[in-house]
């Protein structure tokens, strides 16, 4: 579970997140959606702590999150556009992280299996195209057994068989009970995933509750057409 | 150091070490190095036009190599960022990585020729060994000094032209400036302030550093004769180390203390 409470941060003269609370409940995958520039991404980035908000409070599995790196432990994250070292193999990366970790990576064997990885693990990661990267991202996001799971925009990149792959096991990680944060423009994707919508829009949130609600509250069947509804209204 | 900071500098470290761009510095400063010890005749010569060298290239080089890891690395920087590693280690970590790449890279490319050449010359030993240190603290003033202005800026090519322009004001300006100073108060007995003013810039101690040592002190520079003869071998040596050191702490002391509170 994660739980974030009257976050504020500034860039410069920008107010991009205007005291934004919101609930997201383990066991759920919860959409943040909103149109660009939003607020979506420095929410995120604010859980996993690479954004210090001005003010609010994130907590992680009941812990405080702000300046706590312990409770990464919990969080898998995969961002928009991954990148490694450039002349480091994907195996070498996922051996570093998993000594960083200092935790055994429970399934690494299963993960690359799943996405078809084995054979572009042993070459250095600059000639990896952006797909594979994204592939080698979501390996590392999954591969500690995370609680939490942030994952931006993941399948940006993705081809269908793997972009279907991918939501299978999102799927398989929330009925274990996992906490799921996701971004992403293809809405389909969110109808099929998410049940949860926290809605932002220029810093604020104008709708946090399971999917159900927003469709009745605006009377659109379609997540698309409820998502763009509420743009319109507000 | 502690266990994250000892994992970052191993990763940092192992991908440089098969960087191209590393491997074509220590080449690059190598046939420099050579060409020098070819045509010069005379072996404290050679070590003072590699000290010259040292003085030109190794700054930029520094600042250039390491701005542009500090740039590529930022997404695999983010990605440590988000493991549960605190920002004090990724900060370290990479700063010694690069400080121990360059100054590898440097040593080898600067050491090797004269290990060759001593085996058909003669080498002044002594001087070169002064160089090569003098030539490892530029080389992590300006590391230092490109890490600072990497963490405060998010554009590549404003930080690159900034890295440009401090190299050049502190290689050919300052010199410049400083000289016109000392033509304009030459009636006064300001060699106290010269003194001081050359501690100002990393450049100029690592030049007086090397000549303090050289008994042709005065023909290679007002600067160098004063520290000789105002303060004296040794504690001149003490007094441009020490404010060496102190150029190697402050930038990284900021850069990381920005680091700190920086948003990824």
């Amino acid at each position: 579970m994660v739980h974030v409470e009257a976050l504020t941060k500034r860039f410069g003269p920008l107010e991009v997140l205007k005291g934004v609370s919101a609930e997201f409940p383990a066991g759920a995958v919860t959409a943040v959606v909103g149109p660009n520039a939003s607020g979506k991404t420095t929410l995120m980035k604010s859980i996993l702590g690479l954004v210090l908000p001005d003010s609010g409070r994130v907590e992680v599995l009941g812990e405080p999150a702000i300046n706590n790196p312990r409770v990464r432990e919990h969080i898998g994250y995969m961002p928009q556009d991954p990148r490694f070292p450039e002349n480091v193999t994907g195996r070498e990366v996922l051996a570093w992280i998993e000594e960083l970790r200092g935790r055994p990576k429970a399934r690494l064997e299963e993960l690359v299996e799943r996405f078809g990885l084995a054979e572009h693990l042993d070459r250095p990661t600059r000639f990896l195209s952006g797909g594979t990267r994204q592939k080698l991202s979501a390996v590392l996001a999954f591969l500690f057994d995370p609680e939490v799971l942030i994952l931006d925009e993941p399948t940006a990149g993705l081809d269908p068989l793997a972009s279907s792959r991918f939501k299978d096991l999102v799927k398989a990680e929330r009925d274990r009970g996992k906490t799921v944060i996701l971004t992403s423009h293809v809405m389909s994707e969110l109808e099929e995933l998410a049940e949860r919508i926290v809605f932002l829009l220029e810093g604020r949130v104008v709708f946090s509750g399971a999917v159900e609600a927003l469709r009745e509250a605006t009377g659109e069947t379609r997540l698309e057409r409820a998502v763009a509804r509420m743009m319109e209204a507000v | 150091m502690k266990g994250a900071t000892a994992k970052i500098f191993k990763y940092t470290l192992y991908d440089l070490a098969r960087s191209r761009w590393v491997l074509g510095y220590a080449m690059l400063i190598a046939l420099m190095v050579g060409g020098l010890l070819l045509f010069g005749n005379d072996p404290t010569q050679a070590v003072v036009s590699v000290l010259n060298l040292v003085i030109l290239v190794v700054p930029l080089v520094s600042l250039l190599l390491g701005l542009m890891y500090h740039y590529a690395n930022r997404d695999f920087a983010l990605l440590v960022l988000t493991q549960p590693v605190p920002r004090a280690s990724v900060f370290f970590g990479q700063l010694l990585g690069l400080g121990v790449a360059l100054v590898g890279a440097f040593l080898l490319g600067a050491g090797a020729p004269f290990l060759v050449y001593s085996l058909i010359g003669q080498v002044d030993w002594a001087t070169l060994f002064v160089v090569l240190v003098v030539g490892v603290a530029i080389t992590l003033v300006f590391l230092s000094l490109a890490l600072w202005l990497g963490v405060r800026e998010e554009e590549r090519v404003r930080a690159l032209g900034v890295a440009i322009g401090v190299w050049f004001l502190l290689t050919f300006v300052y010199d410049g400036l400083l000289l016109f100073f000392i033509i304009l108060a030459q009636a006064y007995p300001i060699d106290p302030w010269v003194i001081g003013i050359s501690m100002l810039n990393p450049v100029d101690l690592g030049r007086v550093l090397v000549l303090l040592h050289l008994d042709t002190a005065a023909l290679m520079g007002y600067t160098g004769a004063l520290f000789k003869h105002f303060l004296g071998t040794a504690l001149g040596t003490a007094l441009a180390a020490l404010a060496l050191l102190v150029w190697i702490f402050w930038p990284a002391f900021f850069a990381r203390r920005r680091f700190e509170k920086k948003d990824f």
